[in-house]
């Protein structure tokens, strides 16, 4: 028997005979709706897909991408970041943190600035390395600064639920995770301070998948129900993508509004259930969370209980820490680009005192965010 | 009780001739190395000659694949050998941290001695250098070398449209490989280094009689980086088709996992070549009989200059970048 290699999970996902097929059936859907749609892909990862493929290449004129905020990196304020790198500047502490977190700037600069300093700053690929570095380390403070949306929060309230469990005492938590569906309808609801209009231009939403492989697809039902917008929680292959759109275009076309999953083969209604109650046992909403280029979003954060408040390094480090928050450069529009009114190349800074390697918005931090994409893909898109 | 290198080894004294004789010449001994003069006295035949130089630091030190002395022996060899020459003499500098095992310093040098072996070149000159603990991470190996050249006109700025884009094997493996094996990053894989002496390789085309315009090993910045330098300095635009460019399934799924991508990861024996159009097929032949993953992946064009653009398979474009930044793990 031939054995299963890597490729054939992936090869039909990136069929290119499959592909162009979704793309004539796109271009027909299309040819049904008299007017143009929107479609918002909130998460980092589809963003990623659109750009990595040139999916708008492939989009007849009326469908466009908007991007949207879910790259965990670039949402984050700088206020928050300075926590992470007054932190990593503490005597005995290792800052621990997930990936490309560390090249994002703070008001004082970013944590690989931290680490040339000489803080100890280190970059896991899974939470559960903490162990490891914190036994190896006993006599150091290991602070998590955790991060990202739905999909990594579980492997957060693991670590500390390992914590609890094995009496580990030098593991501690600063708590970044936010929620995607509250973003979604702070989009919707804000009010655009550029030109005082609440007018959002989005049509419909591909819905993060991975976040809704641990909350689930029901966290979008009201986008549907209360805000006629359809959402279809879609996967991160380029043939997954294309049948997302299809999908959306088709409830345009069949006057429909609905909430569907195109990413069967790992998303369900309910979740992970067992996640979703770790979660619960060791965090609360945060009543606001501000956003790097959305400012201020109700119930957007999670923060640690109270009870496990011996474990929080926001209030353990609370006499060093800031509060005080840093309001973003009020040439950026970042807010405009999420909420699909602008496009980065409109951006005043953009390419000029904003690029990626010293981004100013949030949509120029990382690679997921759109004005990174457009700097690096540019012109052929 | 393991023996190693104490900073004493640094002072110029007995210590330090100890050293250098019970592992360096005798790794590397030759006749013009054994003399011990202030500078070696070279003999060459050709009038051109091509020169190079580079440091070299690893962690881990040994690494599936290879190790840091075959790096470092592979590294100058290779930049020599990628201008159409052959790597004759070669000068290394050791700078060792103290208390560094001296078992794994004979390893190192003996495997530096099988690769120069492989090149047919040889030390001809070395220092040593003993640093505190802690002031260095563990060991830094430069080597200088000089080769003379075999075929004439290589260069980066003369490419045009009359040349076809091949590249010498599957990429990205040293890369995804230096990546696994470090700390923090749990991963397990049959993974090894590509690092390897390209010279074998470019003496069996200039044997061919093929005719060359550019090579370049794809080290750090990977394919990405050769390909955009080269369309830079040649002032052309370079179009590869994405599918063509050899990925094995290893380095493949270590960049699906983590977010990268196979063409910014960098290599230590493979090699980017623009090689005359109608040459292009036998030069894919012999390239073959080396590593049967050689493929033509481009070809030069004017559609944007300066830059390298990929094809996908169903009628997309997107630019290929030079990466930037540190290389990190994608987050979800």
């Amino acid at each position: 028997m031939k054995s299963l290699e890597l490729k054939n999970l992936y090869d039909d996902f990136r069929d290119s005979k499959t592909i162009k097929a979704y793309a004539s059936l796109i271009e027909q859907e299309a040819k049904k709706i008299d007017r143009s749609i929107n479609i918002m892909e909130v998460c980092g990862g589809h963003t990623h897909t659109i750009m990595k493929y040139g999916l708008p290449q492939l989009m007849p004129d009326n469908v466009k991408f908007i991007h949207g905020p879910g790259c965990p990196v670039c949402i984050m304020p700088k206020h928050r970041i300075d926590h992470a790198y007054i932190l990593a500047m503490q005597e005995d502490v290792i800052l621990v943190t997930l990936g490309d977190m560390i090249k994002v700037p703070g008001s004082k600069g970013s944590l690989q600035n931290a680490r040339a300093k000489g803080a100890d700053v280190r970059f896991v690929y899974s939470p559960m390395e903490c162990i490891k570095i914190a036994s190896d380390n006993p006599d150091k403070k290991i602070i998590f600064f955790a991060i990202g949306f739905e999909t990594t929060t579980p492997m957060t309230a693991v670590l500390i639920d390992t914590v609890i469990k094995k009496n580990i005492n030098n593991i501690y938590f600063h708590i970044n995770h936010v929620t995607v569906p509250e973003v979604m309808e702070e989009l919707i609801n804000s009010r655009d301070e550029h030109i005082d209009s609440y007018n959002n231009q989005i049509d419909a939403f591909l819905g993060p998948s991975h976040v809704s492989v641990i909350a689930g697809s029901k966290i979008y039902e009201k986008f549907p129900k209360e805000y006629k917008r359809p959402v279809v929680v879609t996967g991160f292959e380029p043939v997954d993508m294309m049948e997302g759109v299809l999908k959306i275009l088709k409830q345009f076309s069949e006057n429909r509004c609905e909430n569907e999953i195109q990413y069967k083969r790992v998303v369900s209604f309910e979740g992970n259930i067992k996640a979703q109650q770790l979660i619960d046992t060791y965090f609360n909403k945060a009543s606001l969370f501000k956003w790097r280029g959305l400012g201020n979003v109700p119930n957007s954060g999670l923060k640690l209980k109270k009870e496990y408040a011996n474990l929080d390094a926001e209030i353990i480090y609370k006499d060093v820490l800031p509060i005080e928050e840093v309001e973003d450069h009020k040439l950026c529009i970042c807010g405009d680009i999420l909420r699909g009114m602008a496009h980065p190349t409109e951006c005043t800074i953009f390419g000029t005192a904003c690029k990626p390697n010293s981004p100013v918005g949030s949509c120029m931090v990382s690679s997921e965010g759109a004005c990174a994409a457009y700097y690096k893909y540019g012109n052929l898109l | 009780m393991k023996k190693s290198v104490p900073l004493s080894a640094g002072n110029g004294g007995e210590e330090n001739n100890e050293l250098i004789s019970k592992v360096f010449y005798k790794a590397f001994k030759n006749d013009i190395l054994l003399k011990s003069e202030d500078a070696a006295v070279l003999e060459l035949d050709a009038n051109k000659i091509a020169m190079s130089t580079d440091s070299f630091t690893v962690t881990p030190l040994f690494f599936p694949g290879g190790d840091i002395g075959k790096l470092a022996v592979c590294g100058t060899c290779n930049d020599i050998a990628m201008m159409g020459a052959k790597p004759k003499y070669i000068t290394v500098g050791f700078i060792i941290e103290e208390g560094f095992d001296l078992r794994e310093l004979e390893k190192i040098a003996r495997s530096m001695k099988k690769e120069l072996e492989v090149n047919g070149a040889m030390v001809v000159s070395g220092d040593t250098k003993v640093m505190p603990k802690g002031t260095i991470d563990k060991l830094i190996i430069n080597t200088s070398g000089i080769g003379e050249l075999e075929y004439e006109g290589i260069s980066s700025n003369n490419i045009s449209k009359d040349d076809t884009i091949l590249v010498s094997r599957d990429i990205g493996a040293h890369g995804a490989t230096i990546f696994t094996a470090r700390e923090g990053i749990e991963l397990q894989s049959n993974l090894q280094s590509d690092c390897n002496s390209l010279y074998p390789t470019v003496k069996a085309l200039i044997d061919a009689g093929i005719k060359i315009t550019a090579l370049r090993d794809a080290t750090r910045g990977g394919v990405s980086a050769v390909l955009n330098e080269w369309a830079k300095q040649s002032d052309i635009c370079i179009e590869v088709e994405e599918d063509s460019i050899p990925v094995s399934p290893e380095v493949f799924g270590v960049c699906e996992m983590l977010g990268f991508e196979p063409t910014m990861l960098a290599n230590e024996g493979t090699f980017c070549l623009a090689i005359k159009n109608e040459d292009a097929s036998r030069a894919l032949e012999i390239l073959k009989q080396f590593s049967q993953n050689a493929t033509i992946i481009g070809k030069v064009t004017d559609t944007h200059k300066q830059r390298v653009i990929l094809n996908s398979s169903y009628g997309t474009k997107r630019f290929l970048d030079t990466p930037t930044g540190e290389l990190l793990p994608r987050i979800c």
